[in-house]
C-alpha cells in the first residue's frame, strides 16, 4: 500500500531535510496514528503520501506506484484514489457544501445524477444533511471539518490521510470525527491520522508512528 | 430542480466579464476594418488590372513606318506587347468627341502592354523618344499601374494588421488568464490535489475565456457594420457590388476570436501548471 525506502525530503537544495532517511511500510487496510511535536515532519510525510511533494532522495511507493520515478501525468489518477483532510481544510468558498463534497466525483467524471445522490448520502452520514446549500463560511469549525471529511471519503479512497483533523474541535466533535475515520477504516481504507493529541490514540488504540526531527523514532 | 452548470474554479468572478470583452471588441472592430480594407483593395486591384493592360499609347511620327516602329518598340525592355490601333478602332474611339472621323488625317497609334510596373516601365517613355524621334507617349497607364501596386500594398498591409490584431488579442487573453490563475491559485492547488488533470483545469479556463472573447468579437463586429455600410456607400462608384460589408468575414470573427482565446488559455494554463507536482 505505502512503502518508503530511505526517503529524504528537502524543500530547497542545501537546506536541512524536513524528513531524513525514512524507512516505513503501511499495510493495506491499516489504521496508523502519526504523532510527534510541531516541526517533527508529520505534514511533510502526509504531503509525500498525498503526492503533493516528491522525495528528494530514496524510493516512495504509494498504491503500488513508484512515485519517485512516476511521470507527472500518472499522478492525477492516483490522487483520485487518495482522500485527504488538510489541516486548513481547504474548502472552496465559492461552492456550497454539496458542491464542495461532490468535487472528487466531478473531477473523476462520474454521472451527475449519481454524484448528487452520493454527496447527499455522505453529508447525511456526517450529520450535515440540513446544510447542503450553505457556503463554508456560514458553517461552524466543527461543521467545516465534517464537510472536509465528507469530501475526503466520498470517492471511497483506498488511502485516507488526515492532518490534525480534530485540532479545532471540542472533545465531543473530535470523538465524532475520529469515529467516522474509524468507520472508513472498517470499510477497508488504509487510514493515517496525524495528531498532537495523546488522548485520542489512547482512546482509539492503533499502531503509532512517531516522528521527531524528521526521523521515525517509533513505529508499532 | 436542475442545478446550474458548476463553475468549479470560480472563474465567473475571477475573470473579468467586462474588461476583456470590451478589449476584444475593440480588436474585432479593427480586424473588421482591416478585413474590409483588404477586400476592397483586392477588388480595386482586380478592376484596375484591365485598365493597366493598355499601359502606354504611343503616337508615331508621320514619317515613321508603322510596322517597323511597332517591331522596334516591341523589342524594348519592359514591353510585353505592342499593337497597332487600326483606323476603324481609332475612329470609333474618337467618335464621341468629333463625330465621323472621315476626312481627318488620323495619326498612327501603338497600344503597349507593359511586362511590369517597375523602373523599366518608368524609363520607357524616354527610351521611346530616344529611339523614335518625334514619337509622343501618353502614359496614363503608368498611373494606373502605380495605383494597382498601391492597392496590392494596401492589401498586404491590411493582412499584417489582421495578424497584429490576432497577436494582441492573444496577448490580452494570456494576461487575463494569468490574472485568473493568480486569483484562483489556491482553488487550482486544491483541485490539483484532489486529482484534477491539467486538461480539466485548463479546459475550465479555456471555455470561459473563449466565451468572453466570442462575446467581445460579436460586439466589435456588430459595431463595425454601420461604419462599413457608410464606407461601402462612399466606395460604391469605384467598387460596385464589392463595396458591401464583408458579411462572411464579420460572421467568422466571433468563432475565430473564441479559437484564439481557447488556444491561448490552454497553453498559458498548461505551462503554469507545470510548476505543480
Amino acid at each position: 500500500m505505502v512503502r518508503l525506502e530511505q526517503v529524504t525530503l528537502r524543500y530547497r537544495a542545501g537546506e536541512a531535510p524536513a524528513l531524513s532517511e525514512i524507512d516505513l511500510e503501511l499495510a493495506p487496510g491499516s489504521f496508523t496514528w502519526l504523532t510527534g511535536p510541531s516541526g517533527a515532519g508529520k505534514t511533510s510525510l502526509l504531503s509525500l503520501l498525498h503526492l503533493s511533494l516528491r522525495p528528494s532522495e530514496g524510493r516512495l511507493f504509494v498504491l503500488g506506484c513508484p512515485i519517485h520515478r512516476a511521470r507527472r501525468r500518472e499522478l492525477p489518477g492516483l490522487r483520485r484514489r487518495i482522500g485527504v483532510i488538510f489541516q486548513d481544510l481547504r474548502l472552496l468558498p465559492h461552492l456550497d457544501v454539496l458542491d464542495n463534497v461532490a468535487l472528487p466525483l466531478r473531477i473523476a467524471g462520474r454521472r451527475e445524477a449519481q454524484i448528487d445522490a452520493d454527496a447527499r448520502e455522505i453529508l447525511a452520514w456526517v450529520g450535515l444533511a440540513h446544510r447542503l446549500h450553505d457556503r463554508p463560511e456560514a458553517l461552524s469549525g466543527g461543521e467545516q471539518q465534517r464537510v472536509a471529511l465528507a469530501r475526503a471519503v466520498i470517492a471511497r479512497p483506498a488511502l485516507l490521510l488526515a492532518d490534525e483533523p480534530t485540532a479545532q474541535l471540542d472533545e465531543a466533535q473530535a470523538r465524532r470525527v475520529i469515529a467516522l475515520l474509524r468507520e472508513m477504516h472498517r470499510l477497508g481504507s488504509t487510514v493515517v491520522v496525524a495528531t498532537h493529541s495523546s488522548s485520542l490514540p489512547a482512546e482509539f488504540p492503533a499502531p503509532i508512528l512517531r516522528l521527531e526531527g524528521g526521523r521515525v523514532v517509533a513505529h508499532g | 430542480m436542475a442545478r446550474r452548470r458548476r463553475d468549479l474554479l470560480g472563474l465567473d468572478r475571477a475573470l473579468s466579464d467586462r474588461l476583456l470583452p470590451l478589449l476584444v471588441a475593440a480588436m474585432a472592430l479593427l480586424a473588421a476594418l482591416a478585413m474590409a480594407a483588404a477586400l476592397g483593395a483586392a477588388a480595386l486591384a482586380a478592376r484596375w488590372q484591365g485598365g493597366a493592360a493598355a499601359a502606354l499609347i504611343v503616337e508615331l511620327p508621320p514619317a515613321a513606318d508603322p510596322a517597323a516602329a511597332r517591331a522596334l518598340i516591341a523589342s524594348l525592355p519592359g514591353v510585353a506587347e505592342a499593337t497597332l490601333l487600326d483606323r476603324a478602332r481609332l475612329a470609333a474611339l474618337l467618335s464621341p468627341w468629333i463625330g465621323s472621323a472621315e476626312g481627318f488625317a488620323l495619326p498612327a497609334l501603338l497600344e503597349l502592354r507593359l511586362a511590369t510596373a517597375g523602373p523599366e516601365a518608368e524609363a520607357l517613355p524616354a527610351l521611346i523618344a530616344a529611339r523614335l524621334p518625334g514619337a509622343r507617349v501618353e502614359a496614363h497607364g503608368l498611373l494606373v499601374a502605380r495605383l494597382l501596386a498601391l492597392a496590392e500594398g494596401l492589401g498586404a498591409l491590411s493582412a499584417l494588421v489582421l495578424l497584429l490584431v490576432a497577436a494582441v488579442a492573444a496577448a490580452m487573453v494570456a494576461v487575463a488568464t494569468r490574472a485568473g490563475l493568480a486569483a484562483r491559485r489556491e482553488t487550482i492547488a486544491i483541485l490539483h490535489g484532489l486529482g484534477a488533470t491539467d486538461s480539466v483545469i485548463a479546459g475550465g479556463f479555456a471555455a470561459r475565456l473563449a466565451w468572453l472573447a466570442a462575446l467581445g468579437a460579436a460586439l466589435g463586429a456588430g459595431a463595425a457594420v454601420p461604419l462599413l455600410l457608410l464606407f461601402g456607400r462612399l466606395a460604391a462608384p469605384l467598387l460596385g457590388p464589392a463595396a458591401a460589408p464583408p458579411w462572411i468575414g464579420l460572421s467568422v470573427l466571433p468563432p475565430l476570436a473564441a479559437l484564439v482565446a481557447w488556444v491561448t488559455a490552454q497553453l498559458t494554463v498548461r505551462l503554469w501548471l507545470r510548476q505543480l507536482p
